[in-house]
């Protein structure tokens, strides 16, 4: 009667949990502040809002390629992977132990798996300074090991922690992914259907999709979404080392790019594709 | 958003605690633990308001074919009642692996 499940193997298809624990080494997937810690939100509750019991972020210890690892997975599905208090504090937390151990001469792979619309909006200030907590940890902690992002779909990674993605050492992408600063809905919503359409999922992944993305340097490596194939770029990330060079240190490059673009005229994808073609050769 | 509890008579000890699922929309996670007493303890947070009797009625049936003393918890986020079933089914299979 009960035929084996087919093994899933689309990464996009598996909860944070599960994308944790399958991007670890085999057998070595350990949760920190896990769901019976009950550490959720306290603001949600007070605004008619269902909390989850691990605030929608997952901590998880084990190892890549034998090599001790902290996975931080963001659940997307728990409120647009919104980013409040408590699961901003746990990602920034597990970072700065992260650097404490990077500091005391043990080596340590930091993974975050994003999708994530941002801050969460009930939470407003207090997400907005946990995300800040964030970034200063990972430019503090890439200064002594690579930190790796992914970006798999299907909600993509938005606003301030889109932000984050670009103060990575690497980032992995599947062309489902999306990232970007303003989500396509919030740029339609502010500046009009003729700004943006953001029902034409064309135009849309053409400018924000990961094969986008990749193509114009802005993130790295582009894989199928797929558990082995995100599985070996995150590890081959972290075999490479750290980039020669920061993107989010290349300002006066970037600045002289916007310098040489004229705004009157309308952009699109495939144009800022050919402009910057040489960006996806590497950093 | 509503709160809801309910208890139940039970006398088999759960040997191990299981959490399962997601709060995503449809869907609901549910945490499973060894309850104090002899008794089944249900705390049910959902986001769709109204719906005590379908909840009592699902409740009721999976506690009366499961004797079960376990405190469980469930954060739901809008799940139709055949979900919740799986999703208690679930819980109490991870609980015995």
């Amino acid at each position: 009667m009960t035929a084996p499940a087919r093994p899933k193997t689309r990464f996009t298809e598996l909860s944070a949990r599960e994308r944790a624990a399958a991007l670890l080494d085999p057998g070595t997937f350990r949760e920190l502040i896990g769901p019976f810690e009950r550490l959720e939100s306290p603001h949600l509750e007070p605004q008619g809002v269902v909390p989850a019991c691990d605030d929608g972020v997952v901590v998880a210890r084990g190892d890549l390629d034998g090599e001790r690892a902290v996975v931080l997975a963001v659940e997307g599905l728990f409120q647009g992977g919104g980013i409040g208090e408590v699961s901003g504090a746990k990602i920034a937390g597990a970072l700065e132990l992260a650097l404490r151990d990077a500091e005391r001469g043990h080596p340590i792979r930091p993974v975050l798996l994003l999708e994530t619309g941002g801050i969460r909006l009930q939470e407003a200030n207090l997400g907005l300074l946990a995300i800040a907590e964030i970034h200063a940890a990972i430019v503090a902690l890439r200064s002594h090991a690579p930190v790796v992002g992914v970006v798999a779909g299907t909600v993509g990674c938005f606003g301030g922690m889109a932000i984050a993605v670009g103060l990575c050492s690497h980032v992995v992408m599947t062309r489902e992914g999306r990232l970007g600063l303003n989500g396509p809905q919030v740029i339609e919503q502010e500046a009009g259907v003729a700004e943006l359409d953001s029902d034409d999922r064309r135009l849309v992944w053409e400018a924000i999709g990961g094969e986008q993305r990749v193509a114009t340097g802005v993130a790295d490596t582009l894989v199928a979404d797929d558990v082995a194939a995100i599985a070996g770029a995150v590890r081959t990330a972290f075999e490479a080392g750290p980039p020669a060079e920061h993107l989010s240190t290349q300002v006066e490059r970037y600045e002289a790019r916007l310098a040489e673009m004229d705004a009157s005229e309308s952009l699109d994808g495939p144009t800022l594709r050919a402009l910057w073609r040489d960006e996806g050769e590497g950093r | 958003m509503e709160t809801l509890n309910f208890d139940y008579p039970a006398s088999q000890p759960v040997s191990r605690r299981a959490h399962v699922g997601v709060v995503g929309s449809g869907d609901l996670e549910v945490l499973l633990e060894p309850s104090p007493d002899q008794q089944a303890h249900i705390t049910v947070r959902t986001s769709a308001d109204g719906f005590g009797e379908v909840w009592e009625a699902v409740l009721d049936r999976f506690f009366a074919r499961n004797d079960l003393a376990a405190a469980v918890e469930i954060n739901d986020s809008g799940a139709t009642p055949g979900t919740v079933a799986l999703r208690l089914a679930q819980a109490v299979e991870e609980s015995q692996s």
